[in-house]
């Protein structure tokens, strides 16, 4: 009751009886005061919703930075491919009308355009990258994109050496930036002094109208000198690719409408690129001589195949498939390698589960049945491993496990074994089964045990006064109400060793290393993260699916962790 | 009580003893036989032995020493399943995985009867106890009450003759408990088998029994039919341990054939009847019960010693009144009176003397 009704000078208002009678009536339930009962229970209930959420805050905060921010973001690395289309742009554009079924070599236009961002990346020193990225999907593209990253200076320096040879000035800085810049940039370039932001290019009016390439690749070049080299551009000599661009400009138009700055000059090399002994560069044959691969449509093919955004190539690279241009197929026999893994890893990792059923069922039982100083004593023992660290644990079971280790040694000494044939019990499926059994076995134990805990002895008791035998006992009325223990450490051990990684790969050898190796082989080793990222999302998919099937099966009701 | 000739002894202890640890023993040389068809309740408090008793009845506990007899049969060496008693567990330990009906099947699978006559036998004990619309339920569907008559049921569908019974009633409130209370003793006495009942609830005890077991220190204490128990207490722990009791401690004075003279401790002399003391001089303790006591005048027996006393507190219980009074130096004396009409409301610091029937007044051992 709130205090105003118990104020005798407001009897007027609503009380209890009155909201009573109202609710009543048709119509949601109020409260004391006339408001509705939804409503202030909510009202009441908010203060400790926020400080429910004022308690978990710091956690949630530390798990979305740490744990839920780089794995969505992980994740997101498997489909994510920018870098084709951002490294090269007009390629990409350029691609868009070849068709790769014919078997051709795209036109010149491609070439071209390849020449242009090839050249960009090569100065941004991205090439090699784009390289490593395209590796993924064809071998030899890597070495084909470093090479290329310095051969096609070739093809510029040739215009630039019969350029500098009419006027020294074509090989020198100030002419450039005369020329290509407008007046008020220039004046600001003068009187910039080392440590100050340079000026920000600007054409020279009418200049894109004369020189159109030129002026795109003198741009291209102002902005990079000013953001990635902070140097002066009347210090610095242009790109090659700007002579090439100002050859076909030359080649392909009209000067003589230009008046601005060095138009003498400009007009001398126009008639020197008209001259039947000026030396030109034909693009195609550039890239053939830098690699002959070039000439391979093949290579065209990966560039246009994974020039989208997103990819669906490294998730097709993950099940042992590859893009080819009439659609997704399998790769031939002797390439698949992640489904045979993928397999192995949860086949071992239910046999994992299940021996460590069969193992921690009577240790639990055992457990839960014992006087309390016994069983502590027990409790101890299960909960040693955890107090070891995990790798001497694994290497202990390289000591025990190895052909010349203890058991091998035992064995042979007993005489069961001959010293030439030593058993093979490591390196194998069988040393990562056992070693990961060993290690996950309390995992196992404890929710076992915890569901065992709170079956009443009463229970056997009573099934044995009934008649039961101590076996129909045990196997009708005991055993299944220990299934949600059961449940809970199947789900818990086969979780963690289907994502198991570190033993595995200490004793797991070629033949009993899981899915996980490889995926840290991708991150660690070769790089490759969006496939190393496919393959985790297709793990979690794995997991998923498998809690989902148990939760369809078992019902996830059944599962006690105590 | 006659005492039962082990010839025709239903269930039979004889010279019983129990000791966990080798130390100490939690059952004292316990002799006991049941007739058949008898309902007999193990009363006492915890760890007394009484529940250790019918584990070792039921097979789940092994004797130290001595036998346990059914129907003349030592069941010393038969494992709990082959004993075939039935029994009804404290938490009812109906299986939570089973329906109602498959609980009651259990006992009659385990024993292979076929399954027209399993489920015949089923539907006939949900009907024994009323509970035959239940029988798809889960136990946990069920309220405390309805899941002690399954357990119930489930104890008695094999047809035992012998029905152990480890306070089932324990979690039920108080209504639901005195309804089947009634109910178990009425079953029990239909189906003429033999009982044994373990609780600490001395009113259950006293209202459901043939004969009640009280249990102390792994002895039985005394063993008889309740109104025995209730008004003849044969010592001093089953006069405080059987409903409420009033106390005085004294010296014996003199005995007189059946009567005797107790001194108390502030010299008032008082008449009793002498139990488990024998010579003038030895200390004992006087036991009358609250409601045995009188204050009228009227009432009182010509020439029987009366005792001065202080009203201390009244309290008005409905039923009856309840007047707490310091006697003797002792300020727990309480009596009990009918609320009638003409009845007396004592009134707190009024000075009254209170006699009794010597019959009534027991003098029993000073502990």
């Amino acid at each position: 009751m709130s205090e105003a009704t118990n104020d005798p000078a407001q009897t007027g208002g609503p009380t209890p009886e009155t909201a009573l009678a109202a609710a009543d009536q048709k119509g949601p339930m109020l409260a004391a005061d006339g408001t509705p009962l939804k409503k202030s229970l909510a009202r009441a209930l908010r203060r400790q919703k926020l400080r429910a959420l004022m308690l978990i805050a710091p956690l949630l905060l530390f798990v979305l930075v740490t744990f839920i921010a780089p794995i969505v973001d992980m994740l997101f690395r498997s489909v994510e491919n920018q870098i084709v289309s951002d490294t090269l742009p007009r390629t990409v554009v350029a691609l868009e009308d070849w068709d790769a079924d014919t078997g051709e070599l795209p036109g010149d236009a491609v070439f071209q355009a390849a020449y242009e961002d090839i050249f960009y990346a090569a100065e941004r020193k991205l090439h090699t990258r784009l390289g490593t990225r395209l590796n993924y999907e064809m071998t030899g593209v890597s070495s084909l994109f470093r090479k290329s990253g310095r051969g096609l200076d070739d093809i510029g320096e040739v215009y630039q050496d019969q350029f500098k040879d009419v006027d020294r000035a074509w090989d020198k800085a100030p002419l450039w930036a005369e020329m290509m810049g407008s007046d008020a940039w220039h004046a600001q370039a003068e009187a910039w002094t080392k440590g100050e932001p340079l000026p920000e290019f600007e054409l020279r009016a009418g200049i894109a109208d004369v020189l159109p390439r030129t002026a795109a690749a003198y741009a291209a070049f102002a902005e990079f000198q000013r953001v990635e080299e902070e140097k002066s551009l009347l210090k610095e000599e242009p790109w090659t690719l700007v002579h090439t661009a100002l050859y076909q400009d030359l080649a392909a138009g009209d000067v003589s409408g230009y008046t601005g700055p060095h138009a003498a000059e400009l007009a001398e090399l126009d008639a020197l690129v008209a001259s039947p002994d000026f030396e030109t560069v034909d693009i195609r044959a550039a890239f053939e001589d830098i690699d002959e691969d070039w000439m391979d449509p093949e290579v065209w093919t990966t560039i246009k195949m994974y020039s989208p955004n997103y990819t669906s190539g490294y998730f097709l690279n993950a099940v042992d498939m590859q893009k080819t241009p009439e659609g997704a197929e399998f790769r031939d026999e002797d390439e698949r390698i992640y489904g045979l893994l993928f397999k192995r890893t949860i086949f071992m990792s239910l046999v994992i589960t299940f021996s460590c059923i069969m193992l921690a069922y009577p240790v639990a039982y055992l457990l839960a049945n014992l006087s309390a100083r016994s069983a502590n004593m027990l409790m101890i023992l299960v909960l040693l491993p955890f107090w070891t660290s995990l790798l001497v644990r694994t290497s202990a079971w390289k000591v025990m496990l190895q052909q010349q280790g203890v058991i091998n040694d035992v064995l042979v000494w007993l005489g069961l074994v001959g010293d030439a044939d030593r058993l093979v019990m490591i390196n194998n499926q069988f040393g990562t089964i056992v070693a990961m059994t060993h290690i996950l076995l309390p995992f196992m134990i404890l929710p076992m045990y915890s569901v065992m805990a709170t079956i009443p002895p009463s229970y056997t008791r009573a099934a044995k006064s009934l008649g039961a035998t101590n076996w129909t006992a045990f196997w009708r009325v005991y055993f299944p109400q220990s299934i949600p223990g059961i449940g809970a450490g199947s789900i818990l051990v086969y979780i963690l060793s289907i994502g198991y990684y570190i033993t595995p790969e200490i004793v797991g050898g070629t033949t009993g290393t899981f899915i996980s190796n490889r995926i840290a082989y991708h991150i660690s080793s070769s790089l490759n993260w969006g496939l190393a990222a496919a393959l985790g999302t297709i793990l979690l998919a794995v997991v998923l699916l498998l809690y989902w099937a148990y939760d369809r099966i078992v019902g996830i009701d059944n599962v006690k962790l105590g | 009580m006659a005492e039962t000739s082990s010839g025709d002894a239903f269930v039979a202890f004889e010279r019983v003893q129990k000791s966990y640890d080798g130390e100490n023993l939690v059952v004292k040389d316990l002799n006991l036989t049941m007739p058949k068809g008898e309902f007999l309740t193990m009363l006492g408090p915890s760890g007394s032995g009484k529940t250790t008793c019918l584990m070792m009845l039921a097979g789940f506990e092994t004797a130290t020493h001595g036998e346990i007899k059914i129907d003349g049969v030592s069941i010393n060496n038969i494992p709990p399943h082959k004993r075939g008693i039935g029994m009804v567990f404290q938490n009812y330990a109906l299986f939570p995985h089973m329906t109602i009906a498959e609980n009651l099947a259990f006992p009659l699978e385990v024993r292979k009867m076929g399954k027209s006559d399993r489920e015949a036998k089923v539907k006939r004990a949900l009907e024994m106890v009323e509970m035959g619309a239940f029988g798809g339920r889960r136990p946990a569907q069920l309220s405390g009450g309805q899941q002690q008559r399954v357990a119930l049921a489930r104890a008695l569908v094999f047809e035992p003759e012998l029905v152990l019974m480890d306070e089932p009633l324990g979690a039920l409130d108080k209504q639901l408990r005195e309804k089947m209370q009634f109910e178990i003793t009425h079953l029990a006495h239909q189906l003429g088998i033999t009982t044994v009942y373990v609780t600490h609830d001395q009113t259950e005890a006293l209202t459901m029994s043939d004969r009640v077991a009280v249990f102390d220190d792994g002895r039985i204490q005394q063993l008889d039919p309740p109104d025995v128990l209730y008004e003849e207490p044969k010592n001093s722990f089953v006069a405080q341990f059987i409903g409420e009791n009033n106390t005085l401690e004294g010296v014996l004075t003199e005995i007189r054939g059946d009567t005797c003279v107790v001194k108390l401790d502030d010299g008032q002399m008082i008449d009793a009847v002498p139990i488990n003391v024998s010579k003038v001089g030895e200390k004992t303790r006087v036991s009358i019960r609250p409601e045995r006591v009188e204050f009228n005048k009227d009432r009182m027996s010509e020439g029987a010693h009366t005792l001065k006393a202080e009203v201390l507190e009244f309290i008005y219980m409905g039923d009856i009144f309840r007047t707490r009074l310091r006697v003797a130096g002792n300020d727990d004396f309480v009596i009990k009176t009918r609320n009638a009409p003409d009845q007396v409301r004592l009134t707190p610091g009024s000075q009254i003397e209170i006699g009794w029937l010597p019959q009534d007044c027991r003098a029993l051992d000073a502990v």
